[in-house]
């Protein structure tokens, strides 16, 4: 990301105490003229992907040009994920919070000059809210955000992530400077038991509970200890992780400061996937920066504790997700896992004792130490507190990042805050967990989300992907999809998941084509069940969850496939057929000229066919069809 | 200097910007894919070299990773996400029609060094799907279409 901010900034310096902290914020906030308007353009990946980077270079070229006075010349700033996604590219104007959407670079001029002239918001670039009809100028008004609450994401979207004085001017490193001034270590590790945090990244463990038991490592073993960060988030359809580390990396680094502290480690590894280049970059700009200002490193803010973290990229192999593949990847090897009876926190890294949490669960820290643990038990439900970022994804019409208390129920996500299915249908089912996790139907809309209800429910957390799924969407295609990614992704090194999922994946590919029977059902029952009580690590044993939990509310749709041949959704290829109605189709010849295989025929201006035995079921006539002519059976 | 050469002292220069230790094999790996766009066999010998790994580790640690490749890869890198959104937005389309076109499977090489087909698990913007990446650029929303005219330019280049 480039530099935005325009402002005047400090040079560097060693900050050497904590009182020198606060002096550095509050020149900050002083500096800051409240008048400066602010363009703020989202520089998520999801507006990056919808043209982000040219609407900002209209916006400045569009600036330039102005004619406004000097003074109140407006800033452009860009930020990580606004959450949005759907609506983007994202352009936020600060201070006031108007909200503009689907912004292109043709609309700068106007965006610009709307400010120019203090002429009130550009109306066609608002947003419209789908119910009402009416717009709605301010962010904060806007559903999608004000049926959430956004505390792990508070900074990010005001904040430049490659500026450490505006994450400080915002309220970073506070949380830091509470617990070197009036925090013992041992606090410290309370203050997070007794907040109830549980582990982001899947799981659910106490948080609290595993530092407990990293000092008791310590304890027998004594230090080095070692705080890690896993920001290898691999579950695919699941972007929280990255547009935390991308747009509020001192979050990251503060609560691993904070874990240091609290046990005393000297040195911190963050390992980030290999397909998150903006998260390396970021968190790489923010460790140089906080060291550069004495917050990491030897003496952090003169108190004599001294802790470094380095950043170890991951090079694609999804298994270093699980906690001790990490460890054997941070040490140069092929990321297997090995056997959990010995716990990570007596025998991680190195064979030292180690903490490994997530990315999201880092971030929280600084929010339970600032605010306490108690504050933090009050959101959400008695054994999920907190708060717990989502990626809302699939076909649900505000796809995006969402953050609500834990306990909200699942239908409140998806149909309020995620505006339900396009088309206004319900949803078939919603999938949580990733490929460990499992799907919970439309029937069960008003389940909890927290930890334990999904889990009752047969799917689990997982590390925050939602996938929404409409009756568009085969439930055994999705099985499948996910094992054969899992199967992918096998490390190889226990027989369950080397050879368990590929059999698995070869029934699925059967019940796929219309091949299988009753008989095949209980086999994959049973092949399921010995693969999670005989895989080494998590990665195996969760594997089909997937399976099973589609099987259990949707075996219909499994025995529609092996008993009836037939794809109700109409996606499995060997069971679908495509045609064209003759009464819509024109014979403008396009979905011919398209068709790869030449299957299709007819005269101009006259009804084609497809001729069955030829067609692959490539889709593409049916991508190009204009009138809706080619239907799917 | 000849780019056999070149090449020689730009691997001497990854090689020694890390430390002789067996941890840093990964990092030395992926910079020298970076570099190259491979991991050639004498390129793995100096790592193991350096680092005092043994070859049949290092091997192990190259074929293990996704992002390493023993054999050179495309010039270009076409990558369409299967992340479970574009999934469902049925990118598997567009990986075969791209098979068909390329008339290499995902993760070949087209024999003249030009490109390489992959896939990818989500790269974080579901809201564009199916998307596909050429090089470092987003495409979002794509079609099939699109993507003959996106190969189209890429010819034409």
């Amino acid at each position: 990301m480039a530099k935005a901010s325009n402002a005047a900034r400090p040079e560097p310096q060693r900050l050497n105490s904590v009182e020198e902290l606060a002096t550095l914020r509050q020149e900050l906030l002083d500096s800051k003229d409240p008048n400066q308007a602010e363009i703020v353009v989202c520089y998520g990946t999801g507006c990056l992907a919808s043209g982000a980077r040219q609407v900002e270079a209209a916006l400045k070229k569009a600036l330039k040009a102005a004619d406004m006075d000097v003074k109140v010349r407006p800033l452009i700033k860009t930020t990580g994920c606004r959450g949005f996604c759907s609506q983007g590219p994202l352009v936020v104007i600060q201070p006031e919070g108007i909200f503009y959407q689907k912004v292109s670079p043709q609309d700068a001029e106007d965006i610009v000059q709307a400010l120019a002239q203090d002429a009130g918001p550009v109306q066609r670039l608002l947003y419209r809210d789908p119910k009402t009809g009416e717009t709605i100028p301010h962010e904060k008004d806007i559903p999608f955000y004000k049926l959430q609450e956004r505390l792990v994401l508070r900074r990010i979207g005001s904040i430049d992530p490659t500026d450490i004085y505006d994450t400080i001017a915002a309220g970073g490193y506070q949380a830091l400077a509470k617990a070197l001034t009036s925090m013992e270590p041992e606090q410290v590790v309370a203050e997070v038991e007794k907040s109830g945090l549980r582990g982001r990244g899947g799981a659910g463990f106490p948080t609290g509970r595993k530092w407990r038991g990293a000092l008791k490592a310590i304890e027998k073993k004594g230090r080095p200890v070692y705080v890690v960060c896993n920001g290898d988030e691999g579950d695919p359809g699941a972007f929280m992780d990255c547009m935390v580390m991308e747009g509020d990396p001192h979050a990251v680094l503060e609560g691993m400061i904070l874990g240091a502290y609290a046990l005393g480690a000297e040195q911190g590894y963050l390992y980030v996937r290999a397909e998150y280049p903006v998260a390396i970059e970021h968190l790489s700009i923010a460790i140089e920066q906080a060291r550069s200002l004495g917050l990491l490193g030897e003496n952090i803010l003169g108190s004599g504790f001294s802790f470094d973290v380095r950043i170890n990229r991951g090079a694609g192999a999804f298994v270093c997700g699980e906690s001790t593949a990490l460890f054997t990847s941070i040490e140069g090897k092929a990321g297997e896992p090995r056997p959990k009876y010995v716990r990570s926190v007596e025998e991680g890294l190195w064979g030292r004792p180690t903490v490994l949490n997530n990315v999201e669960t880092w971030a929280n820290v600084p929010l339970i130490i600032e605010n306490g643990g108690d504050w933090y038990a009050g959101i959400g439900v008695p054994h999920s507190t907190g708060t717990k970022v989502f990626s809302l994804v699939g076909k649900v019409n505000n796809v995006g990042l969402v953050e609500v208390p834990m306990g909200v129920p699942l239908g409140h996500i998806v149909e309020e805050i995620g505006g339900g299915v396009p088309g206004g249908k319900p949803f078939k089912a919603v999938q949580t967990g990733g490929p460990s996790g499992g799907c919970i139907p439309y029937e069960l809309k008003d389940t909890p989300v927290d930890f334990d209800s999904l889990k009752a429910a047969g799917s689990m957390m997982g590390s925050g992907g939602m996938i929404v799924m409409d009756e568009r969407d085969c439930v055994v295609d999705v099985a499948r999809y996910f094992l054969r990614f899992l199967e992918e992704e096998s490390c190889g090194k226990c027989i369950p998941c080397r050879l368990g999922l590929t059999r698995m994946r070869e029934i699925l590919d059967d019940f796929s084509r219309g091949k299988g029977s009753q008989k095949d059902l209980e086999d994959l029952e049973s092949l399921a069940q010995a693969i999670k009580d005989g895989a080494l690590c998590a990665l195996g044993g969760s594997a089909p969850n997937p399976l099973l939990a589609t099987l259990r509310y949707f075996r219909d749709e499994y025995l529609a496939h092996i008993e009836g041949h037939k794809c109700p959704a109409g996606v499995c290829k060997d069971l679908i057929t495509y045609r064209i109605d003759p009464d819509k189709c024109t014979g403008c010849t396009s979905c011919a000229r398209m068709c790869p295989q030449g299957a299709i025929s007819g005269e101009k201006k006259k009804p084609h066919a497809i001729d069955e035995s030829a067609c692959i079921r490539c889709g593409i006539c049916l991508e190009t069809c204009e009138f809706g002519a080619v239907e799917v059976f | 200097m000849s780019p056999q050469e070149s090449k020689l002292i730009d691997i001497d220069e990854i090689i020694d910007s890390y430390p002789g230790r067996p941890e840093y094999l990964i990092f030395l790996l992926q910079d020298i894919q970076a570099a190259f766009n491979y991991i050639s066999p004498e390129a793995l010998a100096l790592v193991c070299d350096h680092t005092g790994v043994p070859l049949s580790r290092a091997y192990s640690v190259a074929t293990f990773y996704k992002s390493f490749s023993l054999e050179p890869r495309g010039e270009h890198e076409i990558k369409v996400c299967d992340g479970t959104a574009c999934h469902l937005r049925r990118s598997e389309l567009l990986v075969e029609h791209l098979e068909r076109r390329l008339g290499v499977p995902a993760g070949g090489t087209t024999k003249d060094l030009r490109l390489t087909l992959d896939t990818i698990s989500c790269p974080g913007c579901c809201a564009s799907s199916p998307v596909v990446m050429l090089d470092e650029d987003y495409y979002p929303k794509f079609t099939t279409r699109q993507l003959d005219e996106l190969l189209k330019d890429l010819e034409a280049d």
